[in-house]
């Protein structure tokens, strides 16, 4: 940048301008200003001295868009101020926010100072390069069968849960965060939790649930809550993700990133996209919702020669449990598979609710088998798996033909689906199975089928694992 | 780069920026912005006013920003030093700008794609001297770029004339002088590397039919659905389905020369994988690594979106590139859907009017252009080379009306269709045999004939008439139990799952399994067929089909992917002559 340039963007930083053109929901239109630059950040003032923060999404000689995250309401066209601050929207950071509660935008609302700050970064990050990822690998033991067993989580990976209304899927981010561990590893970690558009009451089950296990002093929240401005949750995700690269990348620590609920944030975005009369893609979301899904997911992983990493467990609801609908779908293109609850293993009272087959994780090749699980681990999950899928066919055979017509065997693989959903899927919300117990239930619900059906376990694991 | 300003930023969208007191501008010339000299590309003029697209993250940029031009389209750099790379989408070498900038891709942070420093042993063709005539495409001499790649160091385009000097053979860089030409408008200093618009296909002499197959080692698509060099394929899946996996085992185990594997708007993690993977996979066919022959193009999800636009034409202009030396070349688009979704994103940016679905109107147009720069040519120096096209289709909730799906459809002659209960019973790789089909049967079965025996095409139709007879079978089945079969028709069934189990499922992870030979795919085709005739014969003389699958040699059939090695085609013929006396012995005690 040339010395004038530098000198007019200096001079130019936080010139205010009174009264504003035109309010539209949260978007704020102001003329006749000097070149304002694009993602902007932007002090608005109301009547009363108040600051709100906004964002620039629109920038030319004639006008610009100003995006106010604490909303509008209250805000009049002659008496706003505006300030623009020649720089991006930017938080600060330190390992003192751990423990804390804040806002979608970083400012402490649990009544205390703000923390002091080692750093002050973009919350829009920069895309990490693609060669200076680690590739992960490091199992990590979650206690929970149908996870550790057949959708492995590995230390980096981004897993959502895919769920629906009323269904327990915090019950079971709240288990993981409590249980997750690394085999020999107790290195320093830390939870950033990020809520965008939920209920006090489950702001407050997270909250009861990390003090009950004593973690809470490990946690930053960042809570937009379902009364909050629907506006500022699109920046909520940044916000805690900003502090978690903070912890990852320049502290070394192992950061568990829950974001609950990702739908939400979609929902605000749409809200967004169309008081700007942008062109819909599917269902009204715009066009560029995968983009935006992939800024926010993308920031996870490990990076080479830097000790942290960023494991992300979003979760989204699933509007009328269609696994298709635009938030899921374009989700599950982004993530490394997904965690899918079905209402029906639900209702009949199996916690936690996850359907096998759909379900997935994409980096649990790299991070299973000997040295790092158990050897029979890779076969055992792909076993479960077909079996499980033909247990699916036998039944909707058995609902149309009666149960009592199905060959012997076809029997032997409804024993088979019952002893898994009920023994190896089922478990307490407390309780915490080693990986070898997992593997050990699994080969037991395997040992209900004849040994001919099982095609993809070598001889050798059959001799030293089947029907022991 | 000049400092020539051609107008000013007035409007900032996201990655469209429009631009007013345009001077001096072409359409899809290469532009910067700002003082952070983005890198843009003129998508629009009118008047005085222009429409760029950026292909790095705006935040910042201000009305009166200016506008500075290059005076050239935006264009790929060509020279030895690709292979082995990894590149963004407008060809930034990452790891280059990993040195540079850090572990994060910081904006306006820029490097040479080819290494300036790096020193190539050149040796000059024969017979080639000064006084010579040369021709546009003609090899000036050789560079061994890698243990398997000999670079031939190629007159650009339009450069024909007399060669007035050339190179002796030493060690050069690829800025340093390789010939001096005298054209027809003037002497023309030809360095080791030229530049090339990425927008537009490299030329060729003439286009030639398709005959040889791409052998994958994938038993699925040699065998079923098989595709040619210079073909083109998609393959559509939902999330889960595995089209990443399946493009990651074609090109690790195809036997194209050179891959260009264009990981366009994915996942981060991916292409670290195959930056992980391919150095220490050794080519079965060369016995030197994957990473030998591949140059990898990683715009991720969260790289700014213009430059996923770019990538798929960055990876096809590379892969022309390599086609005019005479090589077999496969591109992997991984995904076009991420692309298309870019010009949509793009379109909607600049207020065009949407078609189907918010995708601007020319997306047909558009992917047409791309999967027609495939092709088997007789390239400019007469020899042959073939680029071939696989792009990752990856439609909204797997359905597969949506418009990208369909318009690829139309412009490709081969479909692998991902099957999502395939895929969630883990049998993969998930290629539906039901709605994949390939046109390229018929060209590549004469190369099948040659090489593994005339009945190749025969037992190929005979195997899918049999699992399309299953799945009429199957729908009874559902309705009144497999009892309701007679043995005949439930042995079929057997066939099937057997053949589904044995030869079109297939370990990727498997030291023995993720790569058949061309001659095991045949022969275990054979064994199982086999299987299937004696046992409809035996059953046609009161055999049951209990005896039948309870033979132990069936147990051995379906291992055999596993346990036989590529190369051992006498444990094939042991195997099979186990089954034949197995099936005598049957007999025998029902005579």
């Amino acid at each position: 940048m040339s010395k004038e340039e530098l000198i007019s963007r200096e001079l130019l930083a936080g010139r205010e301008y009174a009264g504003i053109d035109r309010i539209e929901g949260p978007l704020a239109y102001i003329r006749k200003t000097h070149p304002v630059g694009y993602r902007e950040l932007v002090e608005c003032i109301d009547r009363e001295g108040n600051i709100r923060t906004g964002l620039v999404l629109d920038t030319s000689d004639e006008v610009v868009v100003v995006q106010i995250f604490e909303g509008t309401s209250g805000l009049t066209l002659p008496d706003t101020r505006m300030r623009f601050m020649g720089e991006p929207l930017s938080i600060g950071v330190s390992e003192a926010m751990l423990g804390r509660v804040f806002n979608g935008l970083g400012k402490p609302i649990d009544g205390g100072a703000a923390p002091p700050t080692d750093d002050i970064l973009n919350v829009n990050g920069l895309p990490i390069n693609p060669t200076a990822r680690e590739y992960p690998r490091d199992f990590i033991q979650t206690g929970i069968s149908i996870i550790d067993g057949m959708t492995t989580l590995i230390r980096g990976q981004k897993l959502p849960i895919f769920s629906g209304n009323g269904l327990p899927h915090n019950e079971l981010a709240a288990q993981i965060a409590r249980q997750a561990k690394i085999i020999g590893d107790n290195s320093n970690f830390a939870v950033v939790f990020a809520a965008m558009g939920v209920k006090h009451d489950v702001a407050r089950y997270f909250i009861d649930s990390f003090e009950e296990t004593g973690v809470i002093g490990n946690v930053a929240l960042f809570l937009s809550l379902a009364d909050d401005p629907s506006i500022e949750r699109t920046i909520t995700p940044r916000t805690a993700l900003t502090l978690a690269e903070h912890l990852a990348f320049n502290k070394g620590m192992h950061v568990l990133v829950i974001m609950t609920d990702m739908t939400n944030y979609c929902e605000s975005l749409r809200e967004i996209s169309t008081l700007r009369g942008e062109i819909p893609s599917r269902k009204g979301y715009p066009g560029y919702l995968y983009s935006d899904l992939a800024e926010i997911y993308e920031r996870s992983g490990m990076l080479k020669g830097i000790g942290g990493s960023i494991t992300q467990l979003p979760i989204l609801t699933m509007p009328n449990d269609d696994i298709s609908h635009p938030v899921p779908d374009l989700s599950g293109y982004i993530t490394e598979g997904q965690i899918v609850f079905e209402r029906e293993m639900n209702g009949r009272g199996i916690y936690p609710p996850v359907a096998g087959l759909p379900s997935l994780s994409r980096l649990m090749k790299d991070g299973i088998g000997e040295g790092m699980t158990r050897e029979d681990h890779p076969h055992l999950s792909n076993q479960l798996f077909a079996a499980y899928s033909y247990v699916k066919d036998v039944r909707n055979l058995a609902s149309v033909i009666g149960e009592e017509e199905l060959t012997p065997l076809d029997h032997q693989y409804i024993e088979f689906g019952e002893f898994f959903e009920k023994s190896f899927v089922h478990q307490d919300s407390h309780e915490d199975r080693t990986i070898e117990e997992t593997l050990d239930i699994g080969w037991q619900a395997l040992s209900k089928l004849p040994v001919e059906e099982l095609h993809r376990v070598t001889e050798d694991e059959i001799d030293e694992y089947y029907d022991r | 780069m000049t400092d020539r300003i051609i107008g000013q930023v007035s409007r900032v969208n996201g990655p469209v920026i429009e631009a007013t007191d345009i001077t001096d501008a072409m359409m899809m010339e290469l532009v910067r912005i700002g003082y952070g000299r983005l890198v843009g590309e003129i998508v629009k003029l009118a008047g005085s006013t222009a429409v760029i697209q950026v292909y790095e993250d705006t935040t910042g940029i201000r009305p009166g920003d200016n506008i500075f031009g290059s005076g050239m389209p935006l264009s790929v750099e060509l020279g030895p030093g690709l292979i082995g790379t990894i590149y963004d989408g407008i060809q930034r070498p990452l790891e280059d700008l990993l040195e540079a900038g850090g572990e994060f891709i910081a904006k306006g942070v820029t490097k040479p794609a080819l290494n300036r420093d790096k020193k190539w042993h050149f040796i000059p063709a024969d017979g080639l001297e000064a006084g010579s005539m040369v021709e546009a495409g003609q090899s000036l001499g050789t560079i061994r770029e890698t243990e398997r790649v000999e670079h031939k160091v190629l007159v650009p385009y339009g450069k024909s004339g007399k060669l007035l000097e050339l190179a002796a053979e030493s060690d050069y860089t690829i800025a340093e002088k390789a010939a001096v030409i005298e054209t027809g408008d003037g002497t023309f200093n030809m360095e080791f590397y030229h530049r090339w618009p990425i927008r537009n296909p490299r030329p060729v002499k003439e286009r030639q039919a398709l005959k040889l197959p791409l052998v994958t080692g994938q038993r699925v698509i040699d065998t079923l659905f098989p595709l040619a060099k210079g073909g083109t394929v998609a393959i559509p899946g939902g999330f889960g389905t595995g089209k990443t996996m399946t493009q990651h085992a074609v090109a690790k185990w195809c036997d194209a020369d050179i891959i260009v594997y264009i990981g366009c708007g994915e996942r981060g993690n991916e292409m670290t994988d195959v930056l992980m993977e391919f150095p220490d996979l050794i080519d079965p066919r060369t016995g030197a690594s994957l990473m030998d022959r591949t140059i990898l193009i990683a715009n991720t999800s969260n790289m700014p979106v213009s430059a996923r636009e770019a990538s798929i034409y960055t990876g096809v202009t590379l892969a022309e590139y390599y086609r005019d030396q005479g090589y077999h070349v496969a591109i992997m688009a991984d995904s076009t859907s991420r692309w298309a979704e870019a010009l949509r994103e793009l379109a909607g940016r600049m207020e065009e009017m949407p078609a189907e679905e918010g995708f601007p109107a020319y997306l047909p147009t558009r992917i047409a252009e791309f999967y027609e720069r495939a092709g088997y040519m007789t390239v400019l120096d007469g020899s042959e080379g073939s680029v071939t096209i696989i792009g990752a289709v990856s439609p909204p909730g797997g359905d597969f009306s949506e418009p990208v799906t369909q318009h690829t459809k139309r412009f490709v002659r081969c479909f692998w269709g991902l099957d999502r209960q395939l895929a969630n019973a883990r049998h993969y790789p998930a290629i539906s045999w039901l709605d994949s089909y390939s046109e390229y049967l018929d060209d590549v079965s004469g190369w099948w004939e040659t090489h593994s025996g005339s009945a190749w095409l025969k037992n190929r139709s005979e195997m899918m008439e049999l699992l399309q007879k299953e799945v009429r079978l199957q729908q009874v089945v559902k309705l009144v139990g497999p009892d309701a079969l007679p043995d005949s028709q439930r042995f079929i069934i057997e066939v099937c799952t057997l053949f589904k189990n044995a030869f079109l499922q297939q370990n990727a992870f498997d030291d023995i399994d993720r790569y058949s030979s061309v001659e095991k795919q045949v022969r275990m085709m054979e064994i199982i067929l086999l299987y299937s005739r004696r046992g409809t014969e035996a059953i046609r003389h009161g055999i049951t089909l209990l005896k039948l699958r309870h033979m132990k040699v069936v147990q051995d059939i379906t291992r055999m992917k596993l346990s036989i090695a590529n190369d051992d085609m006498k444990a094939m013929d042991k195997l099979e002559a186990r089954l034949v006396r197995a099936m005598d012995q049957l007999e025998k005690i029902y005579e």
